[in-house]
C-alpha cells in the first residue's frame, strides 16, 4: 500500500503528555514510563463516552428551551422569556441583529453540535471513509464553537447582576438557563472525549 | 512497507509502557445521561403534577390579556396563566385558554366567575390602579358548586357581589332604572351597607328588577318593613318651612344610589327579611314612607268649564288628603249642548284612606257587593262632587278635591253601573269665587248712588240753616253770660285779696296774736312756780308760805341758797 504507515501498524504508541513513544506491549493498561500518564493508541472509550454526554446533553436541552430562562421585571411589567421567546421579542422590538446574534449562540449552536456531533459519532463507528477530511473540519468546528456557546448564561448572569433597580427594573435568572449552561457543558464535555483519530480508522481505499 | 519502516520508529532503546492500576470503567459515562434523564423526567413528572386543568374563558374583547403572561388571580395569588387567546369560531369573541395551577383545580367549578382587571374609573371610585404598570389580569371569584366545568363565559365588567363577600342579597321592583347601575352603593341611615349587584330588563319590558347585595353585618336592618327608595340626584323641595334640599352623599348626586330605611312607626312583629325578598323600589323618600298604595282604581270626571293649569300628575284629594293622581285629560265635544266637557281620568289608591277604606270595604262585604261602588252610589247621593281647585294661588294650578258638598245639586248624569265610574263634578272654587265676586259687583252697581247724593245734599242745607240759627241767637246771649261771670270772679278776687292782708306777719291781728300768746306763756311758767311748790310743800296749801319761802314770782326757791351759800 502507498499509505502512510500508522502508529499501532508500526506498534508503538505515544504518550499524549509527554510525547514519550513506546513500543506497544498489548498491555491491558499501559502507562507512560516517563511521566506516568496512562498510555492508549486511542482515547478509551471515546464512541460511549461521547454519545452518552451528548444524550446528556440533549436531555437538558429540552428544558433550557421550555423553561424560561431569565425574568425582566421592569415597572411592575413581569416578563419570562425562554430563549425563543426572548429571540422573538428581541425581533418584534426592533433590535433583529441582536436576535440573530442569540439566535445563532443559543439554538444553532448547540443544535449543530449536536449534529455534528451525532454524525461524527456514527461514522466513526461505522468505519466509513467517506468525507474523512470535512469531518475532521467539522469536529475542529465543533471545538472552536463549543467556546461561544455560553453567551446566554454569560447575559443573564451580566444582567442579574447589573440590572436591580427593584421595582423599576430587575432582572432575574430561572431555571432553564441552568439546564442551558448543562447542555453547553456537556456537548463541551462531549466534542472533548470523541477522538478525532477515529475519523481516520478504517480501511483506506481512496490512498 | 512496515519491514521498511519498521527499523526506523522501533528502535532498541524504545521504552516498554508500565502497567498502571485501572482506570474507572467507561460504562460510569452512562450514569451521566442517567441522572440527566432522571433530572428531565422528574421536570416532566413536577410540571404534570403541577398541571391543573385548561379551561377556555371567552371575552368581548382581549384587551390588556397576553398569552404566556397574564395570570389569572385569586385573592391576589396567582393561580393560573393565559396560554393562548385567538377568536371564537364567528369571530364574535375572544377565546381565551388559561392553565389553572393544580392546587387550583376546584376553582373550575360551574358557577365560578372570572372577569378581566383593568383600571377602571367611575363616578363611584378608581379601581385597578396597579393593573396600570403590571398590566390586566383575569380576577376570579370562586363559586361554591362542585360541578366541575371547564368552559366559561367571563364577565366584563368586575361583579360587585363576590361568592365569598357575607350578607344577602334582595330583590327590588321599579319602574325604571334611574340613574343606578351595578356598584351603585345602598344606603342605609347614610352609611353605605351594601351595592347594586346587578339589574335587568323585565320579561315584559314593563319594569326593571334590580339585585341588591348588602353586607352582613348591616343585612339583618333589612326586615319585613323595609321600604327603599331611589336616593339618586339631588331633592329639593319647597315647603313652608322653607328650601329643604336633601341628598345622601356627593357620591349619590352623581352616580346615584339606592337607600332603605324602616316604614314611620312601630313595627311590633318586625324581623329581619329572608334572602332574596322583593321590594319596590319608589322614587322618593316620601314615596317610600308613605302607607302602601295598593291597588289603584280608575274614575273619571267630566268638567265642563276650562282647566287651565291641571295637569296630569296633579294630586286627586279627598277632603284634603292625596288619595290620587290625574292621569290623563281629553277633550271631548257634546253634540246635544254643543260644549266642549273635559274628561279628567285619575288613579285614586283607596288604601291611602287608611281606615275609611278598610271600613268601606267591609261594609260593603257585609252588604254583598261586589266592590265599593255601591258605597260610591250613596256617597255620591249624599253629595259627593268633585271639584277643579287651585293649589297654587302663583302658578294657577288646579288639583282634583273630592268631597261631600252639602246641598250640592242632584247629580243627573251619575250612573251606578258605568265603568269606570264617572263621578260628578261641581265647578271649581276658584270659578265659585269669580261667580261671587260677579254677583257682588252686580249688586254694587245696583246701589242708587244718585238718589243718595240727592239726599245727602238737602241734608247738608238744613244743617247749614240751623248752624246760621246757633250762630246768631245763641251766641251773644251766651256772651252777656260770660261777662256776668267775669264780674263775679273779680268780685271774689278783691275778697281773697283783703283776706291776704289781714293774714300778712306785719298786719295788726297778728301783733295782738303775738301778744296774747307771750301773756299765756307768762301765765304758764307762774302756773307752773306754783305747781312745783305745791308739790314741795303741800301743806302750804293749808297752813299757808312758810317764812323764808321765796317769792313764788320768779326764780325757784332751791336756786337762792344755793347762790347765797357760794361765797
Amino acid at each position: 500500500m502507498s499509505a502512510l504507515p500508522r502508529a499501532h501498524e508500526l506498534g508503538l504508541i505515544g504518550c499524549h503528555v509527554c510525547g514519550q513513544v513506546c513500543r506497544d506491549n498489548q498491555l491491558l493498561d499501559p502507562a507512560c514510563p516517563r511521566c506516568g500518564s496512562s498510555l492508549h493508541r486511542r482515547k478509551p472509550y471515546s464512541c460511549a463516552r461521547t454519545w452518552a454526554l451528548l444524550i446528556a446533553a440533549f436531555i437538558f436541552y429540552i428544558p433550557a428551551n421550555v423553561l424560561p430562562i431569565m425574568r425582566t421585571v421592569s415597572l411592575g411589567d413581569v416578563d419570562d422569556n425562554t430563549i425563543l421567546s426572548g429571540v422573538v421579542e428581541l425581533w418584534v422590538k426592533g433590535s433583529p441583529d441582536l436576535a440573530v446574534i442569540v439566535f445563532t449562540a443559543s439554538i444553532v449552536v448547540p443544535m449543530l453540535k449536536f449534529l455534528v456531533l451525532a454524525t461524527l459519532l456514527l461514522s466513526a463507528q461505522r468505519g466509513t471513509p467517506w468525507a474523512r477530511r470535512q469531518r475532521s473540519m467539522l469536529y475542529r468546528l465543533v471545538e472552536f464553537i463549543g467556546y461561544w456557546s455560553m453567551l446566554d448564561v454569560f447575559v443573564v448572569s451580566l444582567l442579574t447582576a447589573l440590572v436591580q433597580f427593584g421595582f423599576f427594573s430587575e432582572v432575574a435568572p430561572l431555571p432553564g438557563v441552568v439546564y442551558f449552561g448543562l447542555t453547553v457543558v456537556l456537548t463541551m464535555l462531549a466534542s472533548q472525549s470523541f477522538d478525532p483519530r477515529l475519523i481516520w480508522d478504517c480501511k483506506d481505499e481512496d490512498d | 512497507m512496515t519491514d521498511q519502516n519498521t527499523p526506523n520508529v522501533s528502535g532498541p532503546n524504545l521504552p516498554e509502557p508500565v502497567v498502571k492500576r485501572r482506570r474507572v470503567n467507561a460504562s460510569w459515562i452512562w450514569l451521566v445521561p442517567a441522572v440527566a434523564a432522571l433530572i428531565g423526567l422528574s421536570l416532566v413528572i413536577n410540571a404534570w403534577r403541577q398541571q391543573g386543568p385548561a379551561i377556555t374563558i371567552s371575552f368581548q374583547t382581549a384587551q390588556g390579556l397576553e398569552s404566556g403572561k397574564t395570570v389569572v388571580k385569586y385573592k391576589d395569588v396567582v393561580i393560573g396563566k393565559v396560554t393562548s387567546i385567538r377568536l371564537s369560531q364567528d369571530h364574535g369573541k375572544v377565546v381565551v385558554k388559561v392553565d389553572l395551577d393544580k392546587s387550583a383545580s376546584d376553582i373550575a367549578v360551574s358557577d365560578s366567575r372570572f372577569w378581566v382587571v383593568r383600571p377602571r374609573i367611575g363616578l363611584g371610585g378608581v379601581s385597578g390602579i396597579d393593573t396600570l404598570l403590571s398590566g390586566s389580569f383575569i380576577g376570579v371569584d370562586v363559586g361554591k358548586s362542585s360541578q366541575p366545568q371547564t368552559d366559561f363565559v367571563g364577565l366584563e365588567a368586575p361583579p360587585s357581589v363576590l361568592h365569598d363577600s357575607r350578607g344577602k342579597s334582595f330583590t327590588l321592583q321599579s319602574g325604571d332604572l334611574g340613574s343606578l347601575d351595578i356598584g351603585s352603593p345602598v344606603y342605609y341611615r347614610r352609611i353605605q351597607v351594601g351595592r347594586v349587584a346587578s339589574y335587568k330588563l323585565d320579561d315584559n319590558g314593563k319594569g326593571v328588577t334590580l339585585q341588591i347585595f348588602v353586607d352582613s353585618p348591616y343585612d339583618k336592618f333589612v326586615t319585613t318593613e323595609s321600604r327603599f327608595w331611589n336616593a339618586s340626584g339631588v331633592d329639593v323641595s319647597l315647603s313652608a318651612d322653607g328650601l329643604k334640599l336633601n341628598t345622601q352623599s356627593l357620591a349619590t348626586v352623581l352616580a346615584g344610589g339606592v337607600a332603605f330605611n324602616d316604614a314611620p312607626g312601630p313595627h311590633p312583629d318586625e324581623k329581619p327579611a329572608a334572602e332574596n325578598t322583593t321590594y319596590t323600589l319608589f322614587d322618593t323618600e316620601a314615596n317610600a314612607m308613605a302607607p302602601p298604595d295598593g291597588e289603584p282604581r280608575y274614575i273619571v270626571m267630566r268638567f265642563d268649564q276650562p282647566l287651565r293649569g291641571l295637569a296630569v300628575d296633579a294630586p286627586v284629594e279627598f277632603r284634603g288628603i292625596n288619595f290620587g293622581r290625574v292621569v290623563s285629560i281629553r277633550m271631548d265635544y257634546d253634540e246635544k249642548t254643543n260644549q266642549f266637557p273635559i274628561y279628567v281620568g285619575a288613579l285614586i289608591y283607596p288604601d291611602r284612606l287608611g281606615r275609611v277604606h278598610t271600613k268601606l270595604e267591609a261594609i260593603a262585604k257585609s252588604r254583598g257587593d261586589s266592590d265599593e261602588s255601591q258605597i260610591v252610589t250613596t256617597m255620591v247621593a249624599q253629595g259627593l262632587r268633585a271639584q277643579a281647585k287651585v293649589g297654587n294661588l302663583l302658578t294657577g294650578q288646579l288639583f282634583i278635591s273630592l268631597d261631600i258638598v252639602p246641598h250640592a245639586l242632584k247629580a243627573t248624569d251619575y250612573n251606578p253601573n258605568a265603568r269606570p265610574l264617572q263621578i260628578p263634578t261641581i265647578p271649581g272654587s276658584f270659578d265659585k269665587l269669580q261667580e261671587q265676586m260677579a254677583q257682588i259687583v252686580d249688586k254694587i252697581s245696583k246701589i242708587p248712588f244718585d238718589a243718595i247724593g240727592n239726599n245727602l245734599n238737602h241734608t247738608l242745607a238744613d244743617l247749614d240753616s240751623t248752624l246760621k240759627q246757633v250762630n246768631g241767637d245763641l251766641l251773644p246771649a251766651f256772651h252777656e253770660t260770660l261777662k256776668g261771670a267775669n264780674k263775679t270772679l273779680s268780685a271774689a278776687n278783691q275778697t281773697l285779696g283783703t283776706a291776704n292782708s289781714a293774714l300778712s306777719a306785719d298786719s295788726p291781728l297778728q301783733q295782738n296774736l303775738a301778744g296774747t300768746l307771750q301773756e299765756l306763756q307768762r301765765m304758764a311758767r307762774s302756773l307752773r312756780a306754783l305747781t312745783d311748790y305745791l308739790n314741795t310743800q303741800p301743806s302750804s296749801l293749808i297752813r299757808g308760805r312758810g317764812k323764808d319761802a321765796p317769792l313764788p314770782d320768779t326764780g325757784t326757791p332751791a336756786a337762792q341758797p344755793q347762790q347765797g351759800s357760794k361765797p
